[in-house]
């Protein structure tokens, strides 16, 4: 028991990070019906933002508090990634708005290679390492919970509040959720769809560099292709929730995070991955928008 | 500037890639005028409508509104200019419910006046104010229609353009809309522009009105004269009323 409550606390910390990424892709899709393939990088550049930061801040102020340090990595790094992501919206997938269906998708696929490229170049090909963080564990019985782990889960639930309340109860959320059902009529209204689309990216890369800064200090390391791996689970996340749905998103990641560190606890580590996608096979089987995704019901 | 046309359309084309839509239209709608289009399928009705609200812009030809060109403006400079449109098709949020498709249309002003306007809007159709937490996507076809013309509405228009308003109404409800328009138009000034298939009730309800064909603005006239105009009894009105 105390085994599966502790793969339990892992497993949530996983997903935490999974959903946090998942919601830059499944918010992407849900208004400008696109993948944006290139969304994992953008989580491994915050990633590396932090990383630099880090290395800056104790470098030249040493002994500066953790929580501050911290502080400092997450703003920076999210400030970086909402830039790229912004630069790339406006330069790559703006002028292919209109074109045929493949042409932002291939291009998405361009701009993963080039930004992990670019890590690759810039930074080196190994991984880089930093000293750990945070340290503190909390023993309750045969249970170890990090301190760590209590940020990433509590970061989360706090941005996933905030989160939703921008999309559901501001004129912002409201604008985005227009320019999503039908961008026309959204213009129509007075709505700037193209600063709509612009503040979208700019949400999920910021959520992703969270996820990027927390994953660097849950890990205490990064490479230039930590994109991928963790890229493909969260959006794996995004469509078995039901690509498109906020919740879904969050839902997603925490199963995968969840199914990953007990198949790993309690069968092969090995197959974990291939659990993972059983899982979503078997639920698009039976569910082919994912599990909160939107039924097409509504006559329009 | 008071006698300037609100709205002055003048040589209009409009494309669909190569196909002409709108060839060479001109159109005027004063200030506090209710103006009406009637033509047959196809005949460009919507394109017009659409088109001075830049989606599509027009190719050639020039939009003047409230004495401002408004020819190459982005569609949504062109709505925070007080062009308010219930379009073709209605266009309801289909996911977001009758409230919040009503906040949509107060989004110019930030909400300011929302309480108020919204208030006038549920006394206009007290269906809407039933079935305000309802989502858009699930309302009756009629319902939609008045929600659409209400979310113009909340937008406080200089100039409304209404697209089919009285399509898949009930004839009471059509009735209701038309009344409504008048009285807004009476009471607050409120200019209207507006596309009907139903235009027996058009031409009654309208100060002026055109007669467009195959992109083109072939008649046009007071309401009135246009009702007695045997050309257009026998091409609209005779047969098209039940
Ligand atoms: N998106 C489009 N792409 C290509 N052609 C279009 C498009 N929209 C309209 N058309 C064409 O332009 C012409 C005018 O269409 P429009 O919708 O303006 O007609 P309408 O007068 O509103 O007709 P109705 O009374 O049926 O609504 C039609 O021949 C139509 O096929
Ligand atoms: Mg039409």
């Amino acid at each position: 028991m105390e085994y599966f409550v502790q793969q339990l606390a892992n497993g949530l910390t996983l997903g935490s990070i999974y959903g946090l990424i998942a919601i830059g892709y499944t918010m992407v899709y849900g208004i400008i019906g696109m993948i944006n393939f290139a969304h994992g990088d953008i989580f491994m550049l915050g990633a590396f933002a932090a990383l630099i930061v880090f290395l800056i801040l104790t470098s030249f102020f040493a002994g500066i508090p953790v929580a501050l340090a911290l502080l400092v990595m997450l703003i920076i790094a999210m400030l970086m990634t909402s830039l790229w992501n912004w630069t790339i919206e406006r330069v790559a997938y703006r002028p292919l708005r209109g074109s045929f269906r493949l042409a932002p998708l291939i291009t998405a696929i361009g701009m993963s290679i080039v930004l992990s490229n670019f890590i690759q170049v810039t930074q080196g090909p190994r991984n880089k390492p930093i000293p750990a963080l945070v340290t503190d564990v909390y023993h309750f019985g045969d249970i170890t919970i990090s301190l760590k782990q209590i940020i990433i889960i509590a970061l989360t639930a706090v941005l996933l509040t905030i989160f939703w309340y921008v999309v559901n109860k501001t004129p912002l959320g409201r604008a985005q959720r227009a320019t999503e059902q039908d961008r026309k009529m959204a213009a129509l209204l007075g709505v700037d769809v193209d600063r709509t689309i612009s503040i979208t990216f700019i949400m999920g890369a910021a959520l992703a560099a969270v996820a990027g800064t927390m994953y660097l200090m849950y890990y205490g390391v990064a490479t230039f292709n930590d994109g991928f791996i963790p890229g493909v689970k969260a959006f794996t996340a995004a469509v078995l929730g039901g690509i498109g749905s906020l919740p879904g998103a969050v839902l997603g990641g925490l199963l995968i995070g969840l199914i990953e560190s007990l198949w790993s606890a309690y069968f092969t580590i090995a197959y974990k991955d291939v659990a993972t996608f059983a899982l979503l096979a078997f639920v698009l089987i039976f569910k082919p928008t994912g599990i909160l995704g939107r039924p097409e019901v509504e006559k329009v | 500037m008071a006698d300037e046309p609100l709205l002055k359309v003048q040589a209009v084309q409009t494309f669909y890639g190569n196909i002409r839509a709108l060839d060479g239209v001109d159109v005027h709608v004063n200030r506090g005028e209710i103006v009406s289009l009637i033509g047959a399928n196809g005949a460009g009705k919507s394109t017009l409508m659409m088109t001075i609200c830049g989606s599509p812009q027009a190719r050639h030809g020039s939009i003047i509104f409230d004495g401002e060109d408004i020819t190459q403006q982005p569609t949504h400079l062109i709505a925070r200019r007080r062009i308010a449109q219930s379009p073709e098709g209605r266009r309801i949020f289909p996911r977001m419910t009758v409230y919040e498709n009503l906040q949509m249309g107060a989004g110019l002003d930030n909400l300011r006046y929302f309480k108020e306007d919204v208030e006038k809007i549920f006394t206009l159709f007290p269906r809407l104010k039933e079935r305000q937490s309802q989502r858009g996507g699930t309302l009756s076809g009629g319902e939609q229609q008045m929600l659409s013309i209400g979310r113009a509405l909340m937008a406080r228009p200089k100039l409304l353009l209404l697209d089919e308003p009285s399509l898949g109404l009930a004839p009471l409800i059509v009735k209701g809309i038309f009344e409504a328009i008048k009285k807004l138009n009476k009471e607050e000034g409120l200019t209207v522009f507006l596309v009907e298939q139903n235009a027996f009730a058009a031409l009654r309800l309208s100060d002026r009105a055109y007669v467009m064909v195959n992109g083109k603005v072939t008649m046009t006239g007071s309401g009135k004269a246009l009702l007695a105009n045997p050309e257009v009894r026998a091409a609209y009105l005779e047969g098209g009323r039940h």
